[in-house]
């Protein structure tokens, strides 16, 4: 059998990220670390990087390299970060080397890639790491040419002295500067000034993309590596009770296969270590294909697992959970929503005296939604490599949190923290599902076992139906009009399976004089976390298609009574802590009035819904132009508008606007994970149904809100208010109401009783 | 032992017929920008072409493939010059990226076939291929600007 290796072996990707010149780091994390010892002699030979800090590394040759801190799923990270060091550090962009570094939060930060929040946790300190660099060199310039520094310039990665004529490029000083201690409070650039920031730049791995290269999880390879799946329980509820390996070990190519317990009984789980199943049976081969053939071959009894307790980290010890063993179905998870629905639930917030005004009110419009599980589907399946002995550990693949993953392998494998090293590669997809770090647990109990290095793969099925799900979620809507039809209180009443959606200090709250919002939750053991605005991809849906509807009853236009609103939040407003800014939420509405020309004449063709939302420090609204095509519901066109401050690379934020909107517009009509008997039906694609290339809009047009506040979030913001603005647009397109995710199914949810 | 032609080279590969030609092109021979994405030919991550035509490779025997001219996303350009790589680098077409070869494949024998196409053409032949995270009007774009491309030559 010929087997030919490809060079993506543990030493080419060491000698990619191998560090050599010591110098100086600056970081910002207070969590103490020791560095990663990654050297080797061979290595160290290659090139003599000076690193500036723990972003910038620059070579005699003039080389720059950044270094990216936070992991890359699509939201483009890898360029824009470094855009931001690049511009405080004045260095031609073109010519810069951008680099993926390891997990490393002493030299590089917080490294989390979730709650769009990579622009905001770094936006300072890259500007800053940039900058001091940049002092440095001209530090070590002003001492060479004993020259005042404040006589110094700098322009695309050189140093000049106009009055001497001196000048010299950043290598020819980089070794220098690398020894001067980190100046303090460097003054940053106007913003007026930025000539990489705000510019659109390629995508620096766009390239590689195109070409095949091995960029991700499932990619990479390492000496002597072994597959290894997960035969995971047929069902939200079994555990495995016996299995007979013999025919499967029999197989061609199959090395092992165990059962392992991820967590021991009364391992204290932080919010990020969730995870669908503890007992795992294994199977360990040589090729993927022969170790998905040997799984058909194990002959496995499993049993319901009854209920179970999980233990929780608290500030005060461990919290006992009951996780109840149901093996539920979709039909009874509605009506549990229902029938929860009536009783009392917890109040969240509550501004006037909401009671009185709906006793007196002359008209009362209550609606209920609902929204059913999603599953991430990320195209990379889960997986994970894996090389684990009693000493130490190496783990390389797809992550959005590997701050928050490391503590937990140290507890799990007994390992001190510096003897764990975690790569990021590539992301294909994350959405959320990759925080949930329990698959890195899982490769490196694998490997230990097994005492092999391994990669986790996950199949389709398994990554489907083993998730860590959106929950799913309702919530009721009420609204008291007074006889002039004036908005008096409004209330919201949110729940779902496992917990709530409701934002209680949002938009409306604040510019209604009655408010109550209350949540409720149902125990489940359908596992749920983080998906793409969490919570906010349901509000945004129920709230905003309730507002469109208010707005109807009030014969007011949706866009200006949402104004109003806000006019009423900003001039004079009701309760504390409202969390969003109204004049920053009226600007994406009259942005997108002007911008899709609203009120036009010439939009006569196309049903029009709007929505708008704020969530993760950013607001987004967006217009949607439906029609009916073949008797389903197509977006033909969109618009767009977002205020997420600045805009590092517009370009690239144009794209993911428009995917958000893509997915936006698929999640709401086709997106739905449901349940029988504890079992998902919908375990890959011909099943689960994702929007396709025919589906898509023929034009997304993306305006942002030109304004020079620090930038914050755009992969999660975008997302929500487009679930509003397409069941709006339905609504115009069939005259119904759409109360019931996913829209494109048959609606069995009349909205009000 | 089969024998493969990929990318205009062969390989001896000892593996069971009935294996998929993604695994052999992934896990034996190292070609890994060949995509797994569903494993049920409903996604298109893993297309490649076969004699000329695009087909899924998860579901491709390589008893299949035996004979015939295997392509993938490493072999589709001598040096990531096909104009339709160069049109998703124009347009920065890619987010996450992991389905984009499996894009580019299916596109690829759409422009062989159809040297003008229309939106709907388009949208016809890409339909097999997901992008999840909303890529597809950018695809849509760089495949008319390939096809542009493709005439002045």
């Amino acid at each position: 059998m010929e087997k030919i290796k490809t060079d993506n072996s543990r030493r080419a990707f060491l000698k990619a990220s191998a560090l050599v010149g010591g110098g100086l780091m600056i970081h910002f994390s207070g969590l103490a670390k020791l560095a990663m010892p990654t050297n080797n002699g061979e290595i160290e030979a290659a090139v003599q990087w000076s690193e500036i800090n723990g972003y910038v590394k620059i070579t005699p040759d003039n080389l720059v390299k950044i270094i990216c801190p936070n992991p890359e799923f699509g939201q483009n990270v890898m360029t824009s970060l470094p855009m931001i060091v690049a511009e405080e550090l004045e260095v031609e962009w073109n010519k810069v080397v951008v680099e993926m570094g390891p997990h490393d939060n002493v030299k590089l930060g917080p490294q989390f890639t979730g709650g769009s929040n990579s622009m905001r946790m770094y936006w300072r300190p890259l500007r800053e790491a940039g900058a001091t660099a940049r002092n440095m060199l001209m530090q070590a310039a002003a001492e060479s040419w004993a020259v005042p520094i404040a006589e110094i310039t700098t322009k695309g990665g050189v140093l000049y002295h106009e009055k001497s004529g001196k000048k010299g490029k950043y290598g020819d000083f980089a070794s220098k500067a690398a020894t001067i201690p980190v100046p303090k409070g460097v003054k940053l650039k106007e913003v007026k000034d930025f000539n990489v920031v705000r510019n659109s730049q390629k995508n620096v791995e766009g390239s590689k993309i195109v070409s095949g290269k091995p960029l991700f999880g499932l990619d990479y390879k390492h000496e002597g590596m072994l597959i290894a799946m997960i035969q995971h329980p047929p069902a939200f509820g079994m555990k495995l009770k016996s299995f007979d390996a013999s025919q499967a070990l029999k197989m061609p190519g199959i090395k092992d296969i165990f059962s392992l317990k991820l967590y021991e009984d009364g391992f204290e789980q932080g919010g990020f270590d969730v995870r669908t199943f503890n007992d795992l049976l294994v199977v360990v081969g040589e090729t993927t294909w022969e170790v998905m053939n040997a799984r058909k071959k194990l002959l496995v009894e499993w049993m319901p697992a009854g209920d179970t307790k999980d233990t929780m980290a608290g500030r005060s010890g461990g919290r006992q959970v009951i996780v109840p063993g149901t093996l539920e179905n979709t039909t009874d998870q509605y009506a549990k929503m229902l029938e929860n629905a009536a009783k009392p639930a917890q109040q969240l917030r509550k501004d006037g005296d909401p009671e009185t005004a709906f006793k007196n009110a002359a008209q009362v419009i209550e609606r209920t939604y609902t929204a059913p599980f999603l599953a991430h589907n990320c195209m990379e399946p889960m997986n994970f490599f894996a090389y684990v002995t009693d000493e130490k550990a190496l783990l390389v693949g797809p992550l959005q949190a590997p701050g928050w993953t490391e503590p937990t392998l140290s507890k799990v494998l007994k390992l001190p923290a510096d003897k764990i090293e975690i790569q990021m590669t590539r992301m294909g997809g994350g959405f959320g599902r990759r925080a949930y770090g329990h698959y890195l647990v899982e490769a490196a109990l694998i490997s230990r076992k097994a005492k092999a290095p391994i990669k986790l793969i996950y199949s389709r099925e398994d990554d489907t139906t083993y998730g860590i799900y959106r929950p799913m979620y309702t919530a009721t809507y009420r609204a008291a009009l007074d006889s002039n039809k004036n908005l008096m209180a409004f209330h919201v009443k949110g729940g779902g399976i496992p917990e709530h959606a409701i934002h209680a200090n949002r938009f409306p709250a604040g510019a209604v004089d009655n408010y109550l919002a209350e949540g409720w939750q149902i125990p489940s053991n359908i596992t749920i976390g983080a998906f793409r605005a969490p919570r906010s991809n349901f509000n945004a849906a129920a709230e905003q298609s309730f507002l469109d509807e208010l707005a109807e009853a009030m014969d007011k236009d949706p866009i200006d009574f949402r104004l109003e609103l806000l006019k009423r939040a900003k001039e004079n407003p009701v309760g504390k802590n409202n969390e969003y800014d109204a004049d920053r939420y009226a600007g994406v509405l009259k942005l997108i009035k002007e911008k899709s020309d609203w009120n036009g004449a010439d939009h006569k063709k196309y049903n029009r819904g709007v929505a708008a939302y704020f969530c993760h420090n950013s607001y987004a609204a967006h217009v949607v132009d439906m029609i009916m095509k073949d008797g389903e519901p197509y977006v033909e066109r969109v618009f767009s508008a977002i205020d997420c401050g600045i805009v590092i690379n517009p370009d690239a934020a144009t794209n993911m606007v428009q995917g958000a909107v893509v997915d936006g517009i698929g999640n709401s009509l086709y997106g739905g994970l449901t349940h029988k008997n504890g079992v998902v039906e919908e375990n890959n694609f011909h099943k689960y149904r994702i929007i396709r290339m025919h589906e898509a809009p023929k034009k997304i047009e993306v305006f942002f809100v030109q304004n020079d506040i620090d930038p914050t979030g755009l992969g999660e913001p975008p997302f929500p208010p487009v679930f509003g603005a397409v069941a709006n647009a339905l609504h115009k397109a069939t005259g119904k109401r759409f109360y019931q995710q996913p829209f494109a199914l048959p609606q069995t949810n009349a909205g009000s009783v | 032992m089969i024998t493969l032609n990929i990318n205009k080279k062969n390989y001896k590969v000892d593996a069971d017929p009935n294996t998929p030609l993604l695994w052999v092109l992934r896990d034996i021979i190292g070609l890994v920008g060949t995509k797994y994405g569903c494993g049920v030919a409903q996604c298109g991550a893993c297309t490649v072409h076969l004699d000329g035509e695009a087909v899924r490779s998860c579901v491709t025997k390589i008893s299949r493939a035996q004979g015939k001219k295997v392509v993938t996303i490493e072999g589709l350009s001598e040096s990531n010059n096909h104009p339709l790589q160069k049109a998703w680098l124009e347009l920065d077409v890619s987010q996450c990226g992991y389905c984009q070869a499996g894009q580019i494949m299916s596109a690829a024998v759409l422009l062989k076939e159809n040297k003008n196409p229309t939106d709907e053409d388009i949208n016809d032949a890409m339909a097999g291929n997901i992008c999840r995270c909303g890529t597809y009007l950018r695809i849509r774009e760089a495949i008319q600007l390939a096809a542009k491309e493709q005439q002045k030559v």
